[in-house]
């Protein structure tokens, strides 16, 4: 993860989007969406296709026009300044590099709109290949060029006129994924280094989720929620982010007891389950709420090893159900904490899947009920021993505090 | 942190070190085109080529040697033997064919730079209009073909003459005191050219203006240039090819062009189409009337090589 952005005291944002609204016929696409991006931050609008991203980007290099709302550059309202006099340069998905000029001549395109001197344009011209590292390559077409070097030579173009905001539309959509992995590292590197505000519009969440400082997530021409990546990630605030940013497990159930922040629900199946509320935000006994588990929380250990030791009486009760008045604060015991702790949010299942990607495995395990979680285990081994198999008896558990509680 | 990124990767180049063997189904279809183009262009180009080094004479066909192959090698040496190159010398002693050859290309050279000044706006205009109505403006652009060529320069005659529709148009107008004498000039012949070939310029502009990306005009307006200047500094170059293909696939065929001038001109200067026919009907002498042609045919290779040199690409796909 990058480290923190601290956004500058006492200055206007960069962009400000104050009610925006643009309407294609019937279809509302940005919905009276307000926003703040600071200056020097590299922020991503994430959302999947058609929810309005681009959109947003395009009204703030002047190809869109809002129907409604006003779009503020530095403190400056730009509704009326057309797209050639805004101080903002767009990296565009296809790059839309100019065929018939030279590497050269895509990067001086810009500078000789402003008719600067011509030994400024070489300067110029040559520190911006430097940057993207693509000296020797001044003669070369595009058509000459690899997608990756063509992507670069975009870049190059946009940012060398110093744009006040840099603006990408999924700028790396077009490479392979190592290359696009390695890309997003260098655009970061590239950002902190020359300290332009980028604003990027992007669909795919782990790009995101590496190049940005904060991350919009758009939904349906509106912005769902807006903060840093593992905010985003770890306290999403609706089903739907927690879903669309990762993989999730969402447990539905009725809250059936509440101790200061410590939930507890019960799902259709009767089975109980327990998570931590964020203060201000507990839900009312009855309320139906998601607890938001990601795969990684869980932990899987094979029903035989995990079963020995704390068993809890086995007969008396279905394993995974919450003997009620387990785990109230204050009173517990070190050891007999411990012990019941484990004893909550703990399922035994079968293995119904297994996918293995090499770092980690990904268990698909499904309850007596039909119910499926889906587990991911770090491979931090050569070797799991035992292995895991497919239809072994498995237990899932994970602890109170790895529960997103949601509501909407 | 990783490799440098000029390092990474380099541009591949696909080759196959095989080509692929070909069927004899297949051989038979790269023959045709081949077979059609010796039996339609290049026999009938020979022929012609052979009449151009022949002598008239009143007999038939009106000219000497005919080669008589039942004479064995003699016949074959003796017809040799009579060929000359009289025909060319005439051509090039008379100014009546210079003259003629300079007034094709001049009407040719003014016509298409008229086509170019009327087509591209045209062809750009179309080719920005909204989406449902381009097919609509293509087949508008295409209709005149429906009419037969020659009725509409009938048509042409009828509107350019001394009381004519244009005339009477201008007069009711105050354009004009008096009738103006527009027929059996240049600018007559000018305005049917320019009127018969104007979709033979539309059409190729119009597929390369509609091909441009809007991207690259977007790109264009965010580097600072404004819509106006990105025509000259963007759309221009990139229909360059487009540009270059019109222009020539008017100027070639308007260099030959006989039936406009013959009926819209003044007859007392010629283009070499109307000369060639005037050689060839009027005085029977079909050596000078091959030689024009032939002649024609070298003047014309310049043009038509160029021609190849931007279509290539264009139908092949870029380079690379």
């Amino acid at each position: 993860m990058r480290r923190a952005f601290v956004p500058p005291d006492n200055t206007p944002p960069a962009v400000r989007f104050e009610a925006v609204t643009r309407r294609f016929g019937d279809h509302v696409a940005v919905d009276a969406l307000s926003l703040d991006i600071h200056e020097g931050e590299f922020f991503a609008l994430l959302g999947p296709s058609g929810c309005g991203k681009t959109t947003l980007l395009r009204m703030l290099a002047g190809f869109e026009t809002p129907d409604a709302g006003r779009i503020f550059l530095g403190g400056d309202d730009i509704g009326a300044v057309p797209p050639h006099r805004r101080p903002v340069n767009m990296m565009f998905q296809s790059y839309a590099l100019f065929p018939h000029l030279t590497v050269a001549g895509n990067v001086a395109f810009g500078l000789k709109q402003e008719r600067r001197p011509k030994a400024e344009i070489a300067e110029r011209v040559a520190a911006m290949l430097k940057l993207v590292r693509l000296e020797g390559m001044e003669r070369r077409k595009p058509h000459q060029l690899s997608g990756g070097q063509r992507q670069r030579v975009a870049l190059a173009r946009a940012l060398a006129k110093h744009p006040r905001v840099l603006l990408l539309d999924e700028p790396l959509a077009a490479l392979d994924k190592k290359l696009r992995e390695e890309t997003q590292f260098e655009l970061m590197e590239l950002q902190a280094r020359l300290g332009t505000t980028f604003v990027i519009v992007t669909h795919d969440q782990e790009e995101a989720m590496t190049v940005a400082h904060r991350i919009g997530v758009m939904a349906n021409g509106r912005l769902v929620q807006v903060g840093p990546p593992p905010e985003i990630y770890e306290e999403p605030r609706s089903r739907w982010v927690a879903a669309f940013v990762g993989d999730v497990n969402l447990i539905e159930g009725t809250v059936v007891a509440i101790d200061d922040g410590r939930i507890e629900i019960a799902d259709a199946a009767g089975r109980r389950f327990v998570g931590f509320a964020q203060p201000g935000t507990i839900p009312a006994p009855g309320t139906r709420v998601a607890f938001a588990v990601r795969p990684e929380k869980f932990s899987v250990t094979t029903s035989a090893a995990a079963l020995e030791p704390d068993a809890l009486e086995p007969g008396t009760r279905e394993p995974g159900t919450l003997e009620p008045g387990t785990l109230e604060p204050g009173t517990r015991a070190q050891s007999a904490s411990e012990k019941r702790s484990r004893a909550v949010n703990r399922f035994t299942g079968h293995v119904a899947d297994i996918g293995y990607l090499g770092d980690v495995s990904v268990y698909k395990v499904r309850l007596s009920d039909g119910t499926v979680f889906k587990a991911a285990v770090t491979n931090a081994t050569r070797r799991a021993a035992p292995p895991i198999a497919w239809d072994d008896p498995v237990t899932l558990s994970f602890p109170p505090d790895a529960a997103v509680v949601l509501t909407e | 942190m990783c490799i440098p990124w000029h390092k990474r990767e380099e541009v591949k180049v696909a080759k196959s070190p095989h080509a692929p063997r070909r069927s004899l189904g297949e051989h038979i279809v790269v023959a045709l085109p081949y077979l059609w183009l010796i039996a339609f262009f290049l026999v009938p180009f020979v022929i012609v080529a052979k009449i151009s080094l022949s002598q008239t004479a009143i007999a038939q066909p009106p000219y000497l040697p005919v080669l008589d192959l039942s004479q064995g090698f003699a016949g074959l040496v003796a017809f040799a033997k009579e060929l000359s190159l009289a025909s060319y010398a005439l051509i090039a002693s008379d100014d009546i064919y210079l003259l003629s050859y300079l007034k094709s290309l001049e009407v040719a050279g003014l016509s298409t730079l008229m086509l170019l000044a009327l087509g591209i706006p045209l062809a750009y205009g179309m080719a920005r209009a909204p989406k449902r109505l381009q097919p609509v403006l293509v087949m508008l652009v295409v209709l005149p073909f429906w009419t037969s060529f020659l009725i509409r320069i009938y048509a042409w005659v009828a509107i350019l003459q001394q009381d004519g529709l244009l005339n009477r148009v201008l007069l009711a107008l105050g354009v004009i005191d008096a009738p103006v004498v527009w027929l059996a000039s240049d600018t007559a012949v000018h305005i049917g050219i320019v009127y018969s070939y104007l979709p033979f310029m539309v059409l190729p502009l119009y597929a390369s203006f509609q091909k441009l990306d809007e991207s690259f005009f977007e790109a264009a307006a965010d580097l600072g240039c404004p819509r106006w200047r990105a025509f000259f500094t963007v759309t221009l170059p990139l229909v360059m090819p487009g540009i270059g293909a019109g222009a020539l696939l008017c100027l070639i065929p308007i260099i030959g062009e006989f039936v406009i001038p013959d009926l819209l001109g003044s007859s007392e200067t010629m283009m070499i189409g109307q000369t060639l026919w005037t050689e060839f009907f009027a005085n029977r002498d079909w050596p000078v009337a091959s030689a024009i042609a032939i002649v024609l045919l070298a003047l014309l290779l310049g043009p038509i090589a160029a021609f190849e040199r931007v279509q290539g690409p264009e139908l092949g796909g870029r380079r690379r």
